[in-house]
């Protein structure tokens, strides 16, 4: 093939320079396709590997590096923790210790049923919901929504149980994590929902400008725009300075978890906001016209025709606000307060403070398995939203 | 149909929460006041403050540096990276490398940190390289994540472009490389800066990553910033961040201005 190439671009070459008028651009990269085709590596190959291999060296081979010393104990020297294979009088030996993972579910007062219940609640939560998932193919909505139900009466009980149990710290902070990732997602999503739909719908003239001002914040500073708000947020900061000048007594927001919500909503409002914007701008304002048509108020139009058709563009930016907020170390350590208790922060804490390298990367890869399911959802959300172009 | 008055007043009180806080930011950076956030009258005793402080300036310049480097890096690799994504038909793993390149954008923070530190610290014991930790270890750091924004970028406007010229190129005899250079490059070049100055300053603004990799004395912007603010006000801060959030206005503001007026000659 690549012998019958060289005869056809060999002729092709001659007619051009036989006209004269034409000449082969002659490019300083042209020898590489030259000697890589030579060497029998396609240029598409070497597209696919250039990348690959860095994100494998750095980004997937560290994961493993970090699951491999999270089975690692802590101990004084350099690097401090121990090695997992150890060679002695010829015998290589393999070590892996499981203290790291035990720890983190350790010194938990609680009932002797309370791991299995916890453990059943789980499974029947994920059971149902992979249940309505296959059934929502085959049968009518009224049993999917049944099935479904199980499934939030499962995460229901399991929160509940998790709630009124005697947590280590860890727990702890993983559950408030959640909380709090969740809490503000909820927030994002009702305050970026109208600013989405209000650009989409806006006259063209003004959407650019309106999208402009949402990617604004997006490019300054994230760290600075969380000072800002601290200064905003502080005892005598800009808020309470309005609300003295009316006569009120001062609010206490700083150093509280209502800081580490608002904060967290304030840094990811632009991450809602777009790829939810990228969805309804596509939306087809002749289905909201036919649904107008059909007798339906603004809001019952928005309920079921707009709403639905936009799912994919709330998921994609409900998991772009969640899942880094999960293990979020900015906002809780500037806004949050000594009782704010947040995965990331504790788990800097161990690396940095307590010099616990292995137990940091067991919480690493506990919190990965965290943010795995929502990471999931939003890659076939963010697929579903290209899909719709 | 009849237009609420919810939209509006919604979409306004957002953007109210979006800018209050900013623009708070650089009324108070001409502040006299030193210590509390009370108005007190007009000085820029804090720009002066700010070019006096012996740590924000060379920080600051490093984080440039730094920057400009890890955005190069991602934009070449994160383009090879969108063109296989787009382009190329399935090929084994094709999934996978979807997956694993949009994870940096959203994976925590102090897990992709802690990750690379682990992975430099164990290459350090078993090859010896990188002997020490500090500008390049973060550079190698800052590029993993940066390249996740400009493979978006790029990604979503190769997906907008039209094959055809591609083809026609290709009919007429050009070779892969070519239509590349010739035909796709130019096309996707505004992706390309925008996916770079992303990059930039994802990179400019990154502090838990590079608090993990970096080493003594490779003090990077953002942990000076951090280490000072997180006693409180930092009057020189506010004038750094003015500063910051002046030229980040302009240069959108210009992007934008240029790209509006420009004809709209869509391929």
């Amino acid at each position: 093939m690549g012998e019958l190439g060289g005869i056809v671009r060999f002729g092709a070459d001659q007619l051009t320079s036989f006209d004269g008028s034409v000449q082969r651009r002659v490019r300083p990269w042209s020898w590489v396709g030259g000697a890589f085709a030579a060497a029998g590596i396609s240029g598409r190959a070497l597209v696919i590997a250039a990348p690959a291999a860095w994100l494998t060296l750095f980004f997937l081979i560290p994961l493993a590096v970090v699951f491999g010393i999270s089975l690692a104990t802590k101990q004084f020297g350099q690097p401090p923790y121990s090695d997992l294979l150890t060679t002695e009088g010829g015998t290589v030996q393999l070590t892996l210790h499981l203290s790291n993972y035990i720890k983190l579910i350790q010194d938990t007062h609680v009932g002797t049923n309370f791991w299995p219940q916890v453990i059943a609640y789980l499974a029947v939560g994920l059971l149902a919901f992979w249940l309505g998932r296959v059934v929502a193919r085959i049968a009518a909505p009224p049993a999917v929504r049944a099935i479904y139900s199980v499934s939030a009466v499962a995460t229901a009980l399991l929160i509940a149980t998790l709630y009124t149990a005697d947590l280590n710290v860890y727990l702890t902070a993983f559950l408030s994590s959640i909380k709090i990732a969740a809490v503000s997602t909820v927030f994002a999503v009702l305050i970026g929902y109208p600013m989405a739909y209000a650009i989409a719908r806006a006259p063209d003239r003004w959407r650019n400008i309106l999208l402009l001002l949402v990617i604004l914040p997006f490019w300054t500073s994230f760290l600075l725009r969380v000072y800002a708000l601290s200064g905003f947020m502080r005892g005598e900061g800009v808020i309470n300075n309005v609300i003295g000048a009316l006569g009120l007594p001062p609010l206490v927001m700083m150093q509280t978890d209502f800081a580490v919500y608002v904060g967290i909503v304030y840094s990811y409002l632009p991450f809602f906001i777009l790829p939810l914007y990228t969805n309804l701008v596509k939306l087809d304002p002749s289905l909201l016209e036919a649904s107008a048509d059909l007798g339906a108020r603004p809001f019952r139009t928005f309920l079921e025709v707009t709403l639905p058709l936009s799912m994919s563009g709330v998921v994609a930016g409900a998991m772009l606000v969640f899942i880094p907020a999960i293990g979020e170390f900015v906002i809780p350590s500037l806004l949050g307060g000594p009782g704010t208790q947040m995965i990331g922060r504790i788990l800097w804490d161990e690396f940095f403070s307590k010099t616990n390298w292995p137990r940091a990367a067991a919480l690493a890869i506990t919190m990965l398995f965290i943010v795995v399911i929502p990471f999931m959802l939003m890659q076939r959300a963010q697929s579903a939203v290209a899909e719709g172009r | 149909m009849r237009r609420s008055i919810f939209l509006p007043v919604a979409s306004t009180l957002g953007f109210l929460f979006l800018y209050a806080p900013i623009i708070s930011l650089v009324v108070f950076s001409f502040n006299a006041n030193r210590l509390v956030t009370v108005w007190s009258g007009f000085s820029v005793q804090s720009y002066v403050n700010l070019w006096e402080d012996p740590q924000l300036l060379p920080a600051a310049g490093l984080s440039l540096q730094i920057a400009a480097v890890s955005a190069s890096i991602a934009l070449v690799l994160g383009t090879l990276c969108a063109i296989a994504l787009v382009r190329f038909r399935r090929f084994r793993g094709k999934t996978i490398l979807q997956a694993t390149v949009s994870a940096p954008l959203v994976m925590p923070d102090v897990i992709t940190g802690l990750a690379l530190l682990l992975l430099f610290v164990g290459m350090q014991s078993v090859i010896g390289w990188p002997a020490n930790r500090g500008v390049l270890t973060i550079i190698i750091a800052h590029s993993i994540c940066c390249m996740a924004y400009v493979t978006v970028v790029v990604q979503s406007r190769l997906g907008d472009l039209d094959l055809s010229l591609e083809e026609a190129a290709m009919d007429l005899g050009a070779t892969p490389v070519r239509v590349f250079f010739d035909i796709t490059l130019p096309i996707i070049a505004p992706a390309l800066v925008s996916g770079w100055l992303l990059a930039f300053t994802i990179s400019l603004d990154d502090l838990v990553i590079a608090s993990f990799v970096s080493g003594p004395g490779s003090s990077t912007l953002p942990m000076v910033i951090f280490s000072k603010i997180r006693l409180g006000v930092a009057p020189e801060v506010n004038a750094m961040a003015s500063i910051i959030i002046g030229l980040v206005a302009l240069g959108v503001i210009v992007a934008a201005t240029l790209q509006m007026r420009r004809p709209r000659t869509r391929f």
